[in-house]
């Protein structure tokens, strides 16, 4: 499969009088890992936030799967669509058990989409994916920093997203730990499947994304390769050289 | 939370609650047992021990705090008030106060078919469906959340309250409704009655704690407690929260209904001191003296202020005030969770010393 996964089409986002995007256009097809880079109050995480409908463009268009206008759509039925994203902040459930985090992740609605079978299979699947399957009882609060990162990304995978979104996934974690999210983001991709990653560790970066795109003051400035990226002016000049 | 069958604590809760229900039971048959007056505390304690449980449904696993619960549970306490009055007029055949100091000699319209019980409780589960679904639906929606959908069901009570002090509109007024003569065809102040509703309302506190329970340990509840922790989160996952945050709602407000229905026939009197924003205040205050988010915290916490509270009211009524507040300060100061961390810190004190000794480097 291929195709266009998410069309932004001259998205503006506006708080108060400040404009966090500003009039940006942006293509993602499935099949890619796309890295968004750029310095801090580029508009990375609210493009993030537009996509997955917490935040409402003042103007403009988000088309998923060339055939979805999902620009109002309220998050959950964005997320039913089969966008995922894991969040800046490792954003789990403290008073649920890590199986009970996969699960839900897995189900992806109200309405059981899985039977109970089927849903065992899955999730035991999901834990030995992000290696937690040791911890699969324990409580989501007991875990280390680094596992609470995997858990939430065990989620956003349990339900075999179609784009996934990961803010950054390395944020916080060991040498070794990001050894293994380099090799496990790279077993996602899949020709039916869109990754978004934003991520500040360049060289993270560099090793995953096949297509850079580098933000500042909410426009894009430069969209290629990470090696042409390191090698442009301006990149260097507000973000990479700093 | 741990399977039913090996949630030790709970099954001793709900042992106890049935162990009381029997001895109420043994006591209604034979002379033994309890008194008449130690069984209509016991009932009333049950009473409020139901309404704390709604609210730690909705605040302790939802984490919405409601602070006017004191609605639903007066809702509940008309609607059984009206029934009370009705039956006991076609009873006995004599008009209810209120209507005599209106100068009635007719039930307003609106009072039709409530002397039948299950007309009634039918209305019941109508109006509170009503008010809980519309007041819930539109909060969240528009995610009214935290302290200001807190002030707003503040507010809701205290409007509701405001209503019923109207003379004209009723319900009895500024004077309420009292004079229940018969309940069920029953004269309501003989003993053994006194004893049947005290048992009848301990066993509802059995069953709600039991039905509560076999919630929080479905799917269902375990998604009440990921939206608690992290609603966006479950949203961006694909759950309609909404939908989610409306049922337990509805839910809560039926359970805090149900409580008043089992609280009024016992204390013999309903006016509108009961929608005071005081009572739902103090609901929060039971289940945070309890442990908020522990069924066991929330029955614990009803009872054993309510206990104090009645056991002050005779001996030194002036000093309650004084002590709910200084055990609020404590719980908020001393123990964030409410008496339950009592039991924890008893299990977690060794252990934690034993930590520090040989682990931490610092005391090394």
């Amino acid at each position: 499969m291929s195709g266009v996964a998410l069309l932004i089409d001259s998205v503006t986002v506006e708080f108060g009088s400040f404009r966090a995007i500003d009039m940006l256009s942006l293509a993602i097809d499935f099949g890619e890992v796309r890295a968004v880079i750029g310095p801090n109050g580029a508009g990375k995480t609210t493009l993030l936030d537009v996509i997955s409908g917490i935040t409402r463009p003042k103007q403009g268009r988000v088309i998923f799967d060339e055939a979805t206008d999902i620009t109002r759509a309220s998050e959950s039925a964005i997320a039913r669509a089969g966008v995922r994203r894991k969040f800046q902040k490792p954003s789990i459930f403290e008073g649920l058990s890590v199986q009970q985090h996969i699960a839900i992740g897995a189900q992806g609605a109200l309405r059981r989409s899985l039977s109970e079978d089927a849903l065992i299979n899955r999730v035991d699947e999901m834990l030995e994916a992000v290696g937690l399957a040791d911890l699969a009882q324990r409580s989501a609060s007991e875990l280390a920093h680094g596992q609470k990162q995997w858990l939430e990304i065990g989620m956003v995978l349990a339900s075999n997203p179609k784009l996934l979104m990961l803010d950054e996934p390395v944020a916080g974690l060991t040498e070794e730990e990001t050894e293994r999210t380099v090799a496990l983001v790279r077993n996602l991709k899949r020709s039916d499947r869109a990754i978004v990653v934003v991520e500040h560790d360049m060289d993270f970066v560099e090793r995953i994304a096949d297509r850079v795109t580098v933000l500042h003051e909410g426009r894009t400035l430069f969209e290629g390769s990470m090696a042409n990226a390191r090698a442009d002016e301006r990149v260097i000049d507000v973000y990479l050289g700093r | 939370m741990k399977p039913l069958a090996s949630d030790r604590a709970f099954l001793l809760l709900l042992a106890a609650v049935l162990a009381v229900a029997l001895l109420l039971i043994i006591s209604i048959a034979t002379p033994f047992g309890l008194s008449a007056y130690l069984s209509n505390a016991i009932g009333q304690l049950a009473a409020f021990a139901v309404l704390a449980l709604s609210l730690d449904l909705i605040w302790g696993y939802l984490g919405i705090l409601s602070l006017g619960h004191g609605l639903f549970f007066g809702i509940g306490g008309y609607v059984v008030a009206m029934h009370l009055l009705k039956h006991s007029y076609e009873v006995t055949g004599r008009v209810p106060d209120f209507m005599q100091f209106m100068g009635w000699s007719e039930f307003p319209f609106y009072w039709a078919g409530f002397g039948f019980f299950p007309y009634a409780l039918l209305m019941m589960v109508a109006v509170v469906l009503l008010i809980s679904g519309v007041f819930g639906y539109v909060s969240f929606r528009s995610r009214v959340g935290g302290v200001y959908f807190a002030i707003i069901t503040q507010a809701l009570v205290y409007v509701a309250m405001l209503l019923m002090f109207r003379n004209d509109s009723g319900f009895g007024g500024n004077n309420g409704m009292t004079g229940f003569a018969v309940v069920f065809g029953w004269p309501i102040g003989l003993n053994g009655v006194v004893i049947a509703m005290a048992a009848g309302s301990v066993l509802v506190l059995g069953m709600t704690l039991l039905g509560c329970r076999m919630l929080l340990g479905s799917r269902f509840g375990i998604l009440m407690i990921a939206a608690r922790d992290d609603e966006v989160r479950l949203r961006t996952l694909g759950y309609e929260t909404l939908r989610l945050k409306l049922v337990v709602w509805c839910l809560s407000a039926l359970i805090a209904a149900l409580a008043g229905m089992l609280y009024v026939p016992q204390v013999g009197i309903i006016n509108p001191r009961l929608l005071a924003p005081e009572l739902s205040l103090e609901i929060a205050v039971w289940v945070a003296i309890g442990g908020r988010g522990h069924l066991i915290g929330a029955v614990i916490g009803a009872v054993l202020v309510n206990a104090v509270k009645f056991w002050l009211s005779t001996a030194a009524p002036e000093l309650w005030p004084f002590i709910l507040s200084g055990l609020i300060v404590l719980v908020v100061l001393v123990f964030p969770n409410g008496l339950i961390d009592l039991a924890k810190l008893k299990l977690a004190r060794p252990m934690g010393v034993q930590r520090l000794s040989s682990e931490t480097p610092e005391l090394r």
